[in-house]
C-alpha cells in the first residue's frame, strides 16, 4: 500500500497539492483586484463576480462542449460586472465600497437563478500538465498534476509586476491611483481609467470562477465559492497592492485552505469544521498584523489612503 | 433637472411668507429620502420587470403574486411579519455601525453564534427554572456573544486600523464554522439524527405568539428595538457623539469625544441586537440551533438597513417589505416556474439600483432650502 508507505509524509504533500489547486482562484481574483485598486477604486463585489462566472463558465461548458469557450464567456461576464460597478462608482455621492456588497448580492441571485439547471450536468475540464510523471509515488503524481491556469497565474503575476513599472498603460493606472488631480492635468480621464481597470479586474476575477468550476472542484453547485473573492480583497492588502505578493500570499492562502480536507485524509476528524475556518483565521491575523491605526499601510494608493 | 420651487412667491416675501418658510424647509428636506427612495424602489422593480421579460415570464403576474404571497391575505400577512422580526434586529446590527461611518456586514454571524449561546444557555435552565427566566437568560447570552463579536470587528477597526467591512465577514464565516462545530460536537442532541441540532426546547420554554395573531413576540422585540435605537442615536448624547464621530472622526477626537469607546459601544450594541435575532429563531421558530438559523437574514438585513438610510425607524416599514417579498418567494416559485432565487436577484437589483440613486441627493431645488435663494 503506497498510502501506508508514505505515511504521514501525506499531510504536507497534501497541502502542498492542495496549496496548488485551492491558491489559484485567490491568485486570479486577487491579481484583479489589485489593477482596480491601483487604479484607486475598491471592488468588494468580486465575490459575485467569482460565483457568477463559475456558474456562466459550467453552462457554456455543458452547453457547447468546450471549457475554454467557458471561460471566455465567464470573462465577458465578469467584464460586464465591473463595467456596471465601474460605471455606477463614477456618479458622486455614491460609496463603491457598499455598491461592491450590492453586486455582490447581485451576482450571487442571478447566478443562482441563470445556474439551477446546470447544477446535475457532467462538463468536460480544463487540462492538467502531469509534471509529476518521473515519480512512481501516485500522491506525488497526483499532486503536482498542475492545472494549466495556476502557470498562467504565476505568470501574469510577474508580468503585471514588470507593467506597473514598465509600460505607459501601468503609469498612468497608477497616476489616477495615486491621484486624481495630477492625472487629470496630465490628461487623463480617471473616471475612464478606473472603468477600464474595474472591468478588467472582473474579467480576471471571472477567470478564478471558471477555475472553480471547471478545474477544481471541477462542477457548478450554489456553494461552490466560501468567501474566496473577499479574502482574496484581503489578501490585497497583505500583498500591499504588489502582484507578485499576490502570488506568494494566494499560495499561503491555499495551504491555510487545504488544512482541513488534508488532515481528513490522513483521518484526522476532531474539530473538522475548525480547519475549515483556518483561512479565515489566517487573513484575520494578518489583516491585524499589516494594519495600523494611525498611518495607511505601506504601498496603499493614493487615492485610497486619502479618504 | 432641477425643479423651480415656487419661485414668485419668494420675490414678495410677506409675514406669512416668512412664518411658512421654516415649515417648508423641515417639509422640503424630510420629503428628500421618501421620494428618491420611492423612485429608487420603483426604478428597481422597473430594471426587473425587464428581467423577467427577458427570462419569458410576466413581471404582472410576478408582482400581483409577490402581493398575494406577502400581504393578500391575513395569513400571508402575519407570514411576512414572522419574517420581519429577525430583519428588523439584523438590520439595527449595520444601521447603528453606519451612523458611526462602518459599514459592518457580518451580522449572520453574530446571529449564529446567538442562536448557539441561546441553545446551550437553556440546557441547564430547562425543567429547573421557570421558563421567564430560562429566556432572559437565553437572550442575555445572545446578544453578549453577538455583542463580543461585532464588538471585536469595532474594536480592530479603531484600535488596530482593521477593514471592518472584510473582517466583519471574515468573522461570520469564522462564527458559521464554529456553529457548526458546535452543533455537531459537544451541543449535539444525539436523537437528532439527519441534521445535527442541540436538545428542542420544550413549547413552554419558547417564545409564544401574540395574542390573537400567528406572529411570535420577536416582532415586537425589533420593533422595540428599532425605536430604543432611535432615540439612542437621535435624542441622548451618545448618539449624538456618535453621529459626529461618524461624519468627521478628526473632529470628534479634537472635541475629546471618547471615540473609540462609542465604537466598541455601538457596534458591541449591534450585535448584540443580532445575537438576539439568532436567539429568536431559536426559541420562536426553530425550537433548537441548527444550520436552519443561518438563512441569510444577515445578508438581507444589509440591505434593508441601506434601505432604511440606517434610519431606525424607517428599518421598520422596509424590514416588512422585505419580508413580505421574501414570504412571496414560496408562492413565486409554484405558480411561474421559477427559481426560488428570484427573490435574491430582486434584493441584488433593488440594493445596486437604491445605492445608484445615492447621487440624485441634493440635486434637486425643491428639496433643498438653500437653492431656493439663489438667483439662477
Amino acid at each position: 500500500m503506497e498510502t501506508a508507505a508514505i505515511g504521514l509524509w501525506g499531510v504536507p504533500l497534501a497541502i502542498l497539492a492542495g496549496a496548488i489547486r485551492v491558491s489559484t482562484p485567490f491568485i486570479f481574483v486577487s491579481l484583479g483586484e489589485t489593477i482596480t485598486e491601483r487604479s484607486g477604486r475598491i471592488n468588494l463585489g468580486l465575490e459575485g463576480t467569482l460565483v457568477f462566472a463559475a456558474m456562466t463558465a459550467y453552462a457554456v461548458d455543458v452547453l457547447t462542449g468546450s471549457p475554454w469557450l467557458g471561460m471566455l464567456a465567464a470573462m465577458a461576464a465578469g467584464a460586464v460586472f465591473g463595467s456596471i460597478h465601474g460605471y455606477i462608482c463614477k456618479w458622486p455621492g455614491v460609496n463603491d465600497v457598499a455598491i461592491g456588497i450590492a453586486m455582490m448580492q447581485f451576482g450571487l441571485g442571478l447566478a443562482f437563478f441563470l445556474g439551477k439547471p446546470f447544477i446535475q450536468p457532467v462538463a468536460p475540464h480544463l487540462p492538467s500538465l502531469p509534471l509529476g510523471f518521473w515519480s512512481s509515488v501516485p500522491q506525488l503524481r497526483s499532486a503536482l498534476d498542475v492545472n494549466v491556469l495556476f502557470l498562467v497565474g504565476a505568470a501574469l503575476a510577474f508580468a503585471l509586476k514588470w507593467a506597473f513599472a514598465n509600460t505607459g498603460v501601468g503609469l498612468m493606472l497608477r497616476v489616477v491611483g495615486d491621484s486624481s488631480d495630477a492625472a487629470r492635468a496630465l490628461g487623463f480621464n480617471p473616471d475612464r481609467v478606473r472603468l477600464l481597470a474595474t472591468a478588467l479586474g472582473g474579467a480576471l476575477a471571472a477567470v478564478g470562477g471558471a477555475y472553480l468550476s471547471l478545474s477544481y472542484p471541477g462542477s457548478w453547485n450554489e456553494r461552490i465559492s466560501s468567501g474566496q473573492g473577499l479574502m482574496a480583497v484581503a489578501l490585497v492588502i497583505f500583498a500591499r497592492w504588489n502582484p507578485v505578493g499576490c502570488f506568494w500570499a494566494a499560495l499561503l492562502f491555499g495551504g491555510a485552505g487545504a488544512l482541513g480536507p488534508a488532515l481528513q485524509s490522513v483521518g484526522v476528524s476532531q474539530g473538522y469544521y475548525l480547519f475549515y475556518a483556518a483561512p479565515y483565521v489566517l487573513t484575520l491575523i494578518i489583516m491585524v498584523a499589516n494594519s495600523s491605526p494611525t498611518r495607511p499601510a505601506a504601498g496603499m494608493p493614493g487615492a485610497l489612503a486619502s479618504r | 433637472m432641477t425643479i423651480s420651487a415656487d419661485a414668485g412667491v419668494e420675490r414678495t416675501g410677506g409675514p406669512l411668507r416668512s412664518r411658512l418658510r421654516p415649515l417648508a424647509e423641515t417639509l422640503a428636506r424630510r420629503a428628500e429620502p421618501v421620494a428618491i427612495g420611492l423612485s429608487g424602489i420603483l426604478l428597481g422593480l422597473a430594471v426587473f420587470s425587464l428581467f423577467i421579460l427577458a427570462v419569458g415570464k410576466s413581471p404582472t403576474t410576478l408582482f400581483s403574486l409577490m402581493y398575494v404571497g406577502g400581504f393578500g391575505s391575513w395569513f400571508s400577512v402575519q407570514n411576512s411579519l414572522s419574517r420581519a422580526a429577525p430583519l428588523l434586529l439584523t438590520a439595527l446590527c449595520v444601521a447603528l455601525p453606519a451612523r458611526l461611518g462602518l459599514i459592518i456586514i457580518g451580522g449572520e454571524g453574530a446571529l449564529a453564534l446567538g442562536g448557539v449561546a441561546a441553545a446551550a444557555a437553556a440546557m441547564p435552565l430547562v425543567g429547573s427554572s421557570p421558563p421567564w427566566l430560562a429566556l432572559v437568560v437565553m437572550a442575555a447570552a445572545a446578544m453578549a456573544i453577538g455583542g463580543l463579536w461585532i464588538g471585536f470587528v469595532g474594536y480592530l477597526r479603531h484600535y488596530r486600523g482593521v477593514n471592518e467591512t472584510i473582517a466583519s465577514l471574515l468573522m461570520a464565516y469564522i462564527a458559521i464554522a464554529l456553529m457548526n462545530h458546535l452543533v455537531e460536537g459537544v451541543l449535539r442532541d444525539p436523537a437528532s439524527l439527519n441534521k445535527p441540532s442541540t436538545t428542542t426546547l420544550p413549547v413552554a420554554y419558547m417564545i409564544g405568539k401574540l395574542p390573537g395573531v400567528d406572529v411570535h413576540w420577536g416582532l415586537v422585540i425589533g420593533v422595540a428595538a428599532c425605536v430604543v435605537s432611535y432615540i439612542l442615536i437621535e435624542t441622548t448624547t451618545w448618539g449624538f457623539a456618535a453621529r459626529i464621530s461618524g461624519g468627521n472622526t478628526r473632529a470628534a477626537q479634537v472635541q475629546g469625544l471618547p471615540v473609540g469607546r462609542l465604537i466598541v459601544g455601538f457596534t458591541a450594541l449591534a450585535g448584540g441586537f443580532a445575537g438576539l435575532a439568532g436567539m429568536i429563531e431559536v426559541a420562536a421558530v426553530q425550537g433548537s440551533a441548527n444550520a436552519s438559523i443561518v438563512a441569510g437574514y444577515g445578508y438581507t438585513g444589509i440591505l434593508v438597513s441601506f434601505l432604511a438610510r440606517h434610519n431606525p425607524l424607517a428599518i421598520i416599514p422596509i424590514a416588512i417589505l422585505l419580508g413580505g417579498i421574501e414570504a412571496a418567494g414560496g408562492l413565486i416559485q409554484r405558480r411561474m416556474g421559477l427559481p426560488d432565487a428570484t427573490v435574491l436577484v430582486l434584493q441584488g437589483v433593488l440594493f445596486v439600483v437604491i445605492l445608484f440613486c445615492e447621487t440624485l441627493y441634493g440635486r434637486f431645488k425643491i428639496f433643498n432650502p438653500e437653492l431656493w435663494t439663489r438667483r439662477a
